[in-house]
């Protein structure tokens, strides 16, 4: 137990059940400061279920979540945030009537009570803010235009950048790149090895080019288990995961 | 005024000459007493461009907030007209007449606070904005939304209604509180004090224009149309959803309640009529009519639907309720911005021309403005 300390998150006999069926079965992980960590696994192996389970859309039925000390089951979802954990939705998730300033400008995170975003001012901290995160994610010529006229890809980087302004110390996303272009793809890994520096990253993907491209370590999960963990050559080579994930593809 | 670009204040002015100037001029005291009522539900409209239009919250009970602010006005001035002297003939004399009538022989404790103008004055917003406050913490902080959410603020009109028409002997039941006379003494009847209360109104409203347009520029009004497109990407954007939700809910209550009072002050009388689910439905149709994401579309909205009315009513009054259907059904399949979606769509780009947009849409960040929820465009 004393170990756990050196973790920046540790999921622990985290179960979920949806009248009596398991999604998540006592599942345990331990992620590390500034490791990208991909989730890989067949559909329904429970991958988007854990995402829910850390940020509170979900509700654990039993175990423990712990990020820098905190236990994330107890915590509200706009509690888990602020704490530091971002996560990014599976389809872009994005505010289509806002302009990507906006887009980026509303989850800059200051004045997030209801009287502190009467009182927000657009102070030169914010503009710069926005400019540098929109350079990351490759939008800094877009920013006046309405989000809903992004391509795709471009709605993707969009909620990195969302997550990004907030700088969290956890950023979780759901498959990033499905549905990019090959040079898209390409970009976003850039991206995600640029963002890495000083936070941990737990990424959900079927494409496994793209993770062999950004993962420090993968963990394979198959109805709500970890079947297998480690290096990507290690899981590509467990016979189980083949059984279950990759012969299958 | 940062969260004033020149097309708006160019288009709250027009607002401003057409209410102020025009229309007191063109018509008799008759037809401008009816503008002003009319002007009172463009303070219902205009809450529900925040609350239904920006943020996606549907509300079918505004009747109840402003019915709620008419009857605290209206409780004031029924104290004032029941003094003693007026109501000698009564058993008990000093109690307003309905009370007399259904055999009550004291004031009720919650109509005592009401002698005070001042706390009047306060009740009007506190009491339709406290509901408000408690709807939506029993609703938002559950989660309950979209349809539900309507039909809770229906119910809640409903019984609100059945309550004032059943506990008569201290509302005045179905006939409402009638009656009404003076102001601190100063008669309300008369031509000229409804002319001073016209001017009150329209300048209440032009007052809230700006303050809802201070809103809406605001990040929390850029927060109030993220959450109407993606709730759960606000929640994980480290925000309480459901506070901002309470927030523009009792917003929209407040201003529902000054035109409610407005409203009493101008018409002399207050009645459940005004409060149950046909006039909140009907409320809801002069915001869709004129447009539920524009300020001033609404306010127009509630001025052309309540001036079809009255017109329909004087010469076919059989006829209007299937007239103000079709206008609603028309606007839902045509014109889902309504009257301003129109003006958007035709007339913007003409203005645009005449006066080039200098300072909006700036192509540097810079600039302070934000090109969307603009009053007019």
């Amino acid at each position: 137990m004393a170990l756990q300390t050196d973790f920046l998150l540790s999921v622990e006999g985290l179960v979920v059940s949806f009248d009596g069926f398991r999604a998540v079965d006592d599942l345990s992980f331990y992620l590390d400061r500034n490791e990208i960590r991909v989730i890989i696994g067949p559909n329904g192996a429970g991958k988007t279920t854990v995402l829910d389970l850390i940020c509170g859309r979900t509700k654990a039925t039993s175990g423990s979540v712990k990020f820098k000390g905190l236990e994330l089951t107890k915590m509200k979802e706009h509690e888990i945030v602020r704490a530091g954990v971002g996560r990014k939705f599976q389809t872009p998730s994005i505010y289509e009537d806002l302009t990507v300033f906006e887009n980026l400008e509303v989850s800059f995170p200051r004045g997030r009570s209801v009287f502190g975003a009467l009182g927000f001012r657009r102070d030169a901290e914010v503009r710069d803010r926005v400019e540098e995160i929109a350079k990351n994610i490759f939008l800094a010529d877009h920013l006046d235009d309405l989000a809903e006229y992004l391509s795709h890809g471009q709605k993707q980087w969009l909620e990195i950048g969302m997550l990004l302004i907030q700088d969290p110390a956890l950023m979780m996303l759901d498959e990033p790149v499905a549905g990019m272009s090959v040079s898209e793809r390409k970009k976003t890994a850039e991206l995600l090895h640029r963002v890495i520096q000083d936070r941990s990253v737990l990424v959900i993907e079927h494409d496994m080019d793209f993770v062999g491209d950004i993962a420090h370590k993968v963990t394979v999960l198959h109805q709500g288990k970890v079947i297998s963990e480690g290096s990507i050559e290690h899981v590509k080579a467990d016979p189980r995961v083949v059984e279950v994930y990759l012969g299958h593809t | 005024m940062t969260f004033l670009n020149r097309k708006d204040i160019i288009s709250i002015l027009l607002l401003a000459v057409i209410i102020v100037v025009v229309l007191p001029l063109m018509l008799d005291p008759f037809r401008l007493n009816l503008v002003g009522k009319y002007l009172t539900y463009g303070f219902v409209a205009l809450g529900l461009v925040l609350c239904w239009g920006d943020a996606g919250i549907l509300s079918l009970g505004q009747g109840i907030f402003f019915g709620l602010g008419g009857y605290c006005m209206a409780m004031f001035l029924k104290l004032e007209a029941s003094s003693p002297e007026n109501t000698k003939i009564q058993s008990t004399p000093g109690i307003p007449d309905f009370m007399d009538w259904n055999q009550i022989t004291s004031l009720p404790w919650f109509w005592e606070p009401f002698r005070s103008l001042t706390f009047t004055l306060v009740a009007v917003l506190a009491v339709p904005m406290l509901l408000a406050f408690i709807i939506g913490l029993a609703m938002f902080k559950r989660r309950v939304g979209g349809t539900y959410f309507a039909i809770i603020t229906q119910a809640v009109a409903a019984i609100l209604t059945i309550l004032i028409i059943g506990q008569q002997g201290y509302t005045g039941g179905v006939n409402g509180i009638t009656d009404l006379r003076t102001l601190e003494g100063w008669d309300i009847r008369p031509d000229h004090a409804k002319l001073v209360l016209y001017f009150v109104s329209a300048g209440l409203l032009l007052g809230c224009v700006l303050l809802a347009q201070f809103v809406r520029r605001s990040k929390l009004g850029r927060i109030l149309v993220a959450m109407r497109d993606k709730e759960d990407r606000v929640r994980f954007s480290g925000y309480d959803v459901a506070n901002f939700k309470i927030f523009v809910f009792c917003f929209a209550a407040g201003l529902a309640a000054i035109g409610g009072a407005m409203f009493t002050l101008q018409v002399g009388f207050m009645s459940p009529s005004f409060v149950g689910i046909i006039p909140s439905i009907e409320m809801v149709i002069f915001c869709a009519v004129g447009g539920r994401t524009s300020i001033l579309g609404a306010i127009y909205g509630a001025l052309a639907v309540n001036w079809a009315r009255t017109t329909f009513s004087e010469d076919l009054p059989q006829l209007w309720l299937f007239a103000m259907g079709s206008m609603f059904i028309l606007v839902v399949v045509v014109f889902p911005q309504g009257i301003a979606g129109v003006y958007r769509r035709y007339l913007d780009p003409l203005v645009d021309k005449i006066l080039p947009p200098s300072r909006r849409r700036a192509p540097t960040i810079a600039s302070v403005e934000t090109p969307t929820a603009s009053l007019a465009e």
